[in-house]
This record gives structure tokens, C-alpha cells and sequence, in this order.
């Protein structure tokens, strides 16, 4: 290991350890602001790590330079802006659109890594079975998250949107997924089938969140939230970079006991949530 | 199985484990700004920006650079404000003090 290394193994160690502890203040009222700034500082340590990082390594060109920053610097000012404006009873559509943007950048990154292999050679299995499920969970989350905070807005009707063979189309993005994750894996790099199966995953957010009514959509924002933790984590395994695997597994799992606390709250089960349907969720078949 | 592949592994493991325990039975008010303190931790996806930035070197790579950046950035920066202006509301006393500063925040808006 390089001092560099070293140092940036230990740095990330440590913003680690400010989202587990931020995560643990969090759960009373008196702490909760505290945990957010601390997981804030672990945050703010593990950007300026990473900064340092790519300038030693100097690998990054002017362009390259461009493309980080303008993005950066526009989605820090939209964010904030956002986060500032909004009215306190939007803020759950708000925090479902940071969510799948979360989910986008997670499967920008594995749709990044899949195509820098030279075409006609095949992925090693320890890049491409992470670059899948990146690509899976993140593309499900985006499309799943935005659809979830239109209901929440309005943009989107809030009753449950069924049609007939919605069943069936399910089970088809369902194959193409399949399909697409085979075809990714086992067979030299290959355009079609990353479209293929990026495709499929915005199909199946989309199909998985219409036929959920409005109410219950705070439940199903927590679980996506949990499953674009879980392709953050992936997108860790592509680059190999160890504080997005933290990161990404603790909000995983940390969000999935609290969507079964938030739809135990509401008296309903999270697989009753999702199989949908159900009025503009008043209706209680328990 | 590699080395690094393993110890990635055991670290997804345990880190999982982690989320599991660290996340026992919370209020209800805090149900909300806990998912939405958990979405700011997922912006730290933001890191896997620079290492995409820094491995781009041609026009579909630095354009896929910057949504990454960009998606990231919204991520991480709206996902801390919004987590702590929502539990900037636990601070000041309840009663009349909070609603009446979140009144006029909405009639600046209007």
C-alpha cells in the first residue's frame, strides 16, 4: 500500500464510522440533528479524500475536469435550492427525487464501467455480476422513484394505475432482465444487451410503482431508498472503492427495518403495499 | 475467490449486519427525516463520480461523467439540506414559534 492509499483507506474508514454513529444519533428527536451534521462531516471528509486522490493520481484530463465540476457545481446548486424552497408537506416527493437521482448515478456508473471494456472481450465475473445488479437495482429505483414522487406531487394520478396484462408485462421485464443479466455476463461486451437490460429495469420501476395508490407511497419511497443503498454498495464493488460499500449495505439494510416499521406504522404489510391495487390506500385488507 | 473480492465481500456483509442492529424501534416523527438522512447517505455515491471523471477519454464517457456527477451532487447536497431543515424543526420549542416561521417561508414562496 502507497502512504496515499493508506491514508485514503483510513480516511474512508473514518466517514464510515460517522454514518454508522450519525445513523445511531438519528433515532431520538434530542440527538437526531447531531447524527445528520456528523454523517454530514463523514460525507465532506470522503469528497475531499477522493478530490486529493484523483489530483495525485493525475490521471484525469481537462475534459474529464469539465464534465466533474459543471455537473457538480449544478447539481449542488439544485439540490440545495431545492432542499431550501421546498414547503415542508412536499418534502416527501423531494427527498424520492434525490432518491432516484441517487439510483441514476448508481447505474451511471456500472452502464460507465461496462462500456469502457474493450468490445469483444468479455467482463471478468467479479466486475460484470456487481455491474448487473448496479445496473438492475439502480435503473428500477430511477424510474420506480420518479414515478413515486409524481403520485406524491400530483403530476402522476395517485390511484392505483392497473390496465389489463399488467401482470404479464411485469413477468416479460421480468424475463428481458433475465436475458439481459445472461447476456451481459456470459458473452463478450455487447451494446444491445446493456440497453437491453437497462431498459427492462426502468420498465419494471415503472410497472412495479403505478399500481400503487398515493398513500401508500411514503413506504415505497423508504424501500427504494433501501435499494438504491444496495446498488450504491454494487456501484463499490465495480470501482472497487470500500466506503461506497459501507455506505451503500448500511442504508440497504437500515432502510429496509424502517420501511417495515413505516407500514407497520400505517397497519399494512410491505408485500401488501406492493402487490398494489388497493384504493387510494383508505382500504385495509390487512 | 480474490483477496480484494473477499474482503469487499465480508465488509458488504458485516456493513449490512450493521444497518440491521444500528436501526431499532423509532418515533414516528422521526420516521421521515430518518429516511431522508438515509438517502443523504447514499449520495455518497458521489465519490464513484470522480473515479468515473477520472477514467473518461472520450465524448460518451465525459457526457456519462457529468449525469453521474450530476445525479450525485443533487443526491448528496439536497439530501443533507432538506434532512436538516426538517430536524431544525425538533430544535426550536414546540408550539407557536415553528409553524409560524414554516408560514412565512411559504408566503415568500407564493
Amino acid at each position: 500500500m502507497s502512504a496515499l492509499q493508506t491514508c485514503s483507506s483510513l480516511i474512508y474508514l473514518i466517514s464510515a464510522i460517522c454514518y454508522v454513529v450519525g445513523v445511531h444519533l438519528m433515532r431520538s428527536p434530542k440527538t437526531a440533528r447531531k447524527g445528520n451534521g456528523l454523517s454530514c462531516v463523514g460525507m465532506a471528509l470522503a469528497v475531499i479524500m477522493i478530490i486529493i486522490t484523483i489530483i495525485v493520481g493525475g490521471k484525469i484530463d481537462a475534459a474529464g475536469w469539465i464534465a466533474l465540476v459543471a455537473g457538480l457545481a449544478i447539481g449542488i446548486c439544485y439540490g440545495v435550492v431545492k432542499g431550501r424552497k421546498v414547503k415542508m408537506t412536499d418534502v416527501p416527493q423531494l427527498v424520492s427525487l434525490f432518491n432516484a437521482v441517487g439510483g441514476g448515478a448508481a447505474a451511471t456508473i456500472g452502464v460507465f464501467d461496462y462500456l469502457q471494456v474493450a468490445a469483444g472481450t468479455r467482463l471478468q465475473l467479479i466486475l460484470s455480476i456487481p455491474v448487473v445488479l448496479d445496473v438492475i437495482i439502480g435503473g428500477t429505483t430511477f424510474s420506480g422513484s420518479l414515478i413515486a414522487a409524481g403520485k406524491l406531487a400530483g403530476h402522476v394520478p395517485g390511484k392505483p394505475i392497473t390496465f389489463p396484462g399488467s401482470r404479464l408485462c411485469n413477468g416479460l421485464a421480468i424475463i428481458a432482465m433475465i436475458v439481459g443479466a445472461v447476456w451481459m455476463i456470459g458473452y463478450p461486451q455487447n451494446y444491445w444487451a446493456l440497453v437491453l437490460e437497462l431498459v427492462a429495469a426502468l420498465v419494471f420501476g415503472l410497472l412495479m410503482t403505478l399500481p400503487i395508490g398515493g398513500a401508500d407511497m411514503p413506504v415505497v419511497v423508504s424501500l427504494l431508498n433501501a435499494f438504491t443503498g444496495l446498488a450504491v454498495a454494487f456501484a463499490g464493488f465495480v470501482i472497487d472503492n470500500q466506503v461506497l460499500i459501507i455506505a451503500g449495505a448500511l442504508v440497504g439494510s437500515a432502510g429496509t427495518i424502517l420501511t417495515l416499521q413505516m407500514a407497520e406504522a400505517m397497519n399494512r404489510s410491505v408485500a401488501n403495499i406492493l402487490a398494489g391495487g388497493f384504493g387510494g390506500g383508505a382500504s385495509d385488507s390487512g | 475467490m480474490s483477496q480484494q473480492l473477499y474482503s469487499n465481500l465480508a465488509i458488504f456483509v458485516l456493513s449490512l449486519l450493521v444497518g440491521f442492529e444500528v436501526m431499532s424501534k423509532i418515533p414516528a416523527t422521526l420516521q421521515t427525516p430518518m429516511m431522508s438522512g438515509a438517502n443523504a447517505i447514499h449520495g455518497v455515491v458521489v465519490v464513484g463520480a470522480f473515479v468515473v471523471a477520472a477514467e473518461a477519454n472520450n465524448w460518451g464517457f465525459y457526457i456519462l461523467a457529468f449525469l453521474c456527477a450530476f445525479f450525485a451532487a443533487v443526491n448528496v447536497a439536497g439530501g443533507y439540506t432538506v434532512t436538516d431543515r426538517m430536524l431544525g424543526m425538533f430544535d426550536r420549542p414546540k408550539g407557536g414559534k415553528a409553524p409560524a416561521k414554516d408560514n412565512k417561508q411559504d408566503g415568500g414562496e407564493q
